[in-house]
């Protein structure tokens, strides 16, 4: 039992480092083949050859390919993923500043997400063919085909520009910044663990429309989802059993359809967070929200691999860690993989 | 049913939620809260900074030996930390005396020990900038022989040989020439790093503010220096937000959150313009547009086609669409405001006579062409304009849109036909210009000149080189000015550039924010005569 138990504990970490190793070789691969010159988006274009010469062996770009890539290993296993050219600070900081940006964005636009979307989905599968199945679909649809960019932008004109419901762009206003010690670096729990009211309530009005713009655009797919699965469900003969055995209507979806449904609803909420969690470059453009997409495209386009890669290793990690608490999730409702 | 009734219950609540959190508006009195796209700040030391939104922050925070009075900007370079400065017989050495009783924010009292240390500190370092100083001859072996103390607040800098002073002077007032503290300074070195690393996100300086903090692609925070030596500036604080959009941008202004917006667009500028409450200011910048033809091609080297393609330029077309408010024609390399800048607008376009000059350089058929342009908006509508004017003489324009490195490794490479390319001065002297498009001294594959802009366009120009060479050494103001004024009438008319237009920038600001001078094509921003 605890020799099985250990096997499984290898095996999955065994996973975790071929993919990650896999996923680092191939962007390291196609940010080495790039044919731009990452020199010269340090020193610029004026710089004398001195000085670009000096860069370039500081960078380590004279030795061969391979050589560069284990030496980048072997600092990723230290913790030390090199100095990033934009910001000129540990890739390492910078992560721990926008990670946590993107993180507080995305778990709330999951919770939202979720809680609405699964009601919305369960709803619509019992009433299939009705007018609030209907209303479902198009309200998923809705959010599932507008532009993030548009509706974001046409949200901050209706509700912070006409209104003044919400806060502007931003993580909060301007007087608020820095006014609680930074311990997660996300706001709503920073400002709960210094107990500032004044801040969380200006964070709430600043996270609210971004968190629900993500929310919208997750909880189109996490309904329609569950509408799939619980009219699968609903069609299983168990479920005419019980209702022939006098269980309310209530009884029928909550304990025998929906608890079945709730394990491949798992992988997809937890895919669905994964990709929130590489961060929306546009929704972080348009809120002016310093998170890991804004971060890594940034990144990309002036050829800053360093960070680049340190961000790939993050979102990679996400998606790894995301899997795996999936799994356990999975042991935990499914019966069948009980003692 | 009550099963689903809750769950709609709970859909409803939820949704709800969020609805009603108020928040307040308008920036307090003493604080200056500005949008702008500083993602390319990579360092904060005047050393190593070479780019706009770190220029902009190092002009407030750092003094100078010399620098622009952004209440007179026409008036060229005016003593700002040294309170003047002498000229040796031989134009070779300036000794500068140091303003008396300024401090830096430390604390620490400026003197010549300061300067020295800074210039010094800038040539050792050798970073990108440094060729702004280096240019004159200074090294990091001989610079402390070249730039020298002679007492607490006199030294001097000895160049290798004559240079304008004018030269000498304008370089001085870019970024590189911030006076550090250096007892500051050197308390954080690390490794003999003269305090490189600790520069990056910190500052040292004696001007108008000093750094409280800066977070990249996020925001940096200024404060105000009470001791600044003309006078306490009104604003307490500067705070400087990176907003990407333009649209987000404007939001903030009209709703006060902001006081400035640095980046809107024609059409939010437009929607603004109506708004009593908001403001638009325009000021002309140093940055110039122009096509370039690789003179390695075989038609486009002939003087002809080289002419013929300047007559087949809309200029006013996409001065008056798409760069409305944008970009101003402008034909010459120096943009106006500099020295020696010219007016001059010779071209326009005339496909008939673009006709007849093609029909003499034997390609009256017409031929067809690559043009590399970077995926930039701007850019692609620009190359767009010239496909359509160039058809209309029978040259058919391929167009091949790249990102802008892409672009400039083709570029860099002498691997293109027709290049869309910007230009902005590295520094206030009109020689920063003249130095990139009018001086090759050898235009062989060998040299890797890729920094000069003549040379990537393979184009050879001994003579014109020489007068360019002449020009910097040339110690009267005047004499200086009508020497560019006859280089760039030369180069306007045999150059293989095509110049097109010089830089607008358009700053949409609250009504009651008065004085903010971005600094126009020659220098960067001023927030300390800002007042509300």
């Amino acid at each position: 039992m605890v020799v099985q138990r250990f096997g499984a504990v290898c095996n999955t970490l065994l996973t975790v480092l071929i993919t990650m190793t896999g996923l680092l070789f191939v962007t390291f691969i196609i940010g080495r083949v790039m044919p731009i010159d990452p020199v010269l988006s340090i020193v610029g274009e004026s710089a004398s050859r001195a000085t670009y010469e000096a860069a370039y062996h500081e960078m380590g770009l004279d030795k061969p390919l391979l050589v560069q890539f284990l030496y980048f290993l072997r600092d990723i296993a230290r913790g030390d993923f090199g100095e990033s050219l934009l910001t000129a600070r540990p890739v390492f900081e910078d992560l721990m500043r926008v990670f946590p940006a993107t993180l507080e964005l995305a778990t709330m636009g999951t919770v939202i997400g979720v809680l609405i979307g699964v009601p919305l989905g369960v709803i619509a599968a019992v009433k299939q063919g009705t007018w609030v199945d209907h209303l479902a679909r198009i309200t998923a649809l809705i959010g599932y085909s507008m532009p993030v960019f548009w509706i974001g932008l046409i949200g901050l004109l209706v509700f912070y520009g006409k209104l003044g419901w919400i806060g502007g762009p931003g993580r909060l206003d301007i007087f608020y910044v820095d006014t609680v010690p930074a311990v997660t670096g996300m706001i709503l729990i920073d400002s709960l663990l210094a107990g500032d009211m004044d801040v969380f309530a200006n964070g709430l009005s600043h996270i609210v429309l971004p968190a629900g713009l993500l929310a919208y655009y997750s909880l189109a797919y996490i309904s329609r989802m569950t509408r799939s699965f619980m009219l699968e469900q609903l069609q299983q003969e168990y479920i005419i059993t019980a209702r022939v055995k006098g269980l309310s209507e209530s009884a029928v979806i909550r304990r025998h359809a929906f608890a079945n449904v709730r394990v491949p609803l798992i992988t997809v909420i937890a895919l669905s967070y994964a990709g929130l969690l590489e961060g929306s470059v546009l929704t972080e453009t348009i809120f002016a929200w310093p998170g890991i997409g804004s971060y890594i495209t940034t990144a990309l386009l002036s050829a800053d691999m360093n960070a680049v890669l340190g961000g790939t290793v993050v979102v990679g990690l996400v998606f790894v860690c995301l899997n795996i608490f999936s799994d356990l999730l999975h042991r935990f409702f499914d019966p069948r993989t009980k003692q | 049913m009550t099963f689903l009734k809750k769950l709609l219950i709970g859909v409803a609540a939820i949704t709800l939620l969020g609805v009603t959190l108020p928040c307040r508006a308008e920036t307090p009195k003493d604080i200056l809260v500005i949008a702008n796209r500083i993602d390319d700040i990579t360092t904060l030391d005047p050393a190593q900074s070479f780019e706009f939104a770190g220029s902009d922050l190092i002009r407030n925070v750092y003094g100078k030996l010399v620098n622009f009075d952004p209440a007179a900007l026409e008036k060229g370079y005016q003593p700002d930390l040294a309170e003047s400065w002498s000229v040796s017989g031989d134009g070779k050495t300036i000794t500068f005396k140091m303003r008396p009783g300024v401090t830096f924010h430390s604390g620490n009292p400026l003197t010549a020990a300061d300067a020295v240390f800074s210039l010094q500190r800038a040539v050792k370092l050798n970073k990108t900038p440094a060729f702004i100083l280096t240019q004159f001859g200074f090294t990091p072996e001989n610079v402390e022989e070249t730039i020298k103390q002679l007492d607490k607040m006199t030294f001097s800098i000895t160049t290798d040989k004559k240079y304008a002073t004018s030269f000498v002077l304008n370089c001085l007032t870019a970024t590189i020439g911030a006076i550090v503290d250096k007892k500051t300074v050197l308390a954080h070195e690390k490794n003999g790093d003269l305090g490189n690393d600790w520069l990056k996100t910190h500052s040292a300086g004696s001007g108008a503010y000093s750094v409280v903090n800066w977070k990249p692609n996020e925001s940096y925070t200024l404060k105000v220096n009470p001791d600044f030596y003309p006078s306490t500036p009104a604003m307490k604080k500067v705070i400087v937000r990176h907003i990407q959009e333009s649209a987000t941008q404007r939001l903030l202004l009209e709703k006060g959150d902001i006081d400035i917006a640095r980046n809107l667009n024609p059409q939010d500028i437009a929607a603004i313009s109506t708004n009593r409450e908001l403001a638009v200011d325009s000021d002309l910048r140093g940055r110039i547009m122009y096509i370039s033809m690789n003179q390695k091609d075989p038609i486009l080297s002939r003087p002809r086609v080289i002419k013929a393609l300047k007559y087949l330029i809309d200029y006013k077309g996409m001065q008056d669409s798409f760069l409305k408010g944008q970009y101003t024609i402008h034909q010459a390399f120096l943009p106006m405001t500099y020295l020696g800048a010219i007016d001059d607008k010779p071209y326009s376009l005339n496909v008939a006579k673009a006709k007849a000059l093609l029909r003499d350089a034997g390609v009256g058929d017409g031929f067809e062409v690559r043009i590399n342009v970077r995926d930039a908006q701007e850019r692609i509508e620009i190359a767009q304009s010239l496909q359509n004017t160039f058809a209309q003489a029978g040259i058919k324009i391929n167009i091949e849109v790249g990102t802008g490195k892409q672009t400039l490794a083709v570029y860099r490479a002498r691997e293109h036909q027709i290049y869309v390319g910007s230009w902005g001065p590295d520094y206030p002297d009109p020689n920063t210009n003249a130095a990139t498009f009018a001086y090759n001294p050898d235009n062989s594959d060998e040299a890797k000149a890729t920094g000069l802009l003549a040379w990537r366009n393979s184009w050879p120009l001994p003579e014109m080189s020489k007068a360019t060479k002449a020009a910097v050494e040339e110690t009267d103001r005047s004499k200086r000015a009508a020497m560019y004024k006859a280089i760039q009438r030369e180069h306007q008319e045999r150059s293989p550039f095509a110049i097109m237009f010089q830089k607008i920038e358009q700053t949409g600001r609250r009504a009651n924010v008065k004085g903010l001078n971005i600094g126009a094509a020659i220098t960067a921003v001023s927030y300390w005569p800002v007042t509300k």
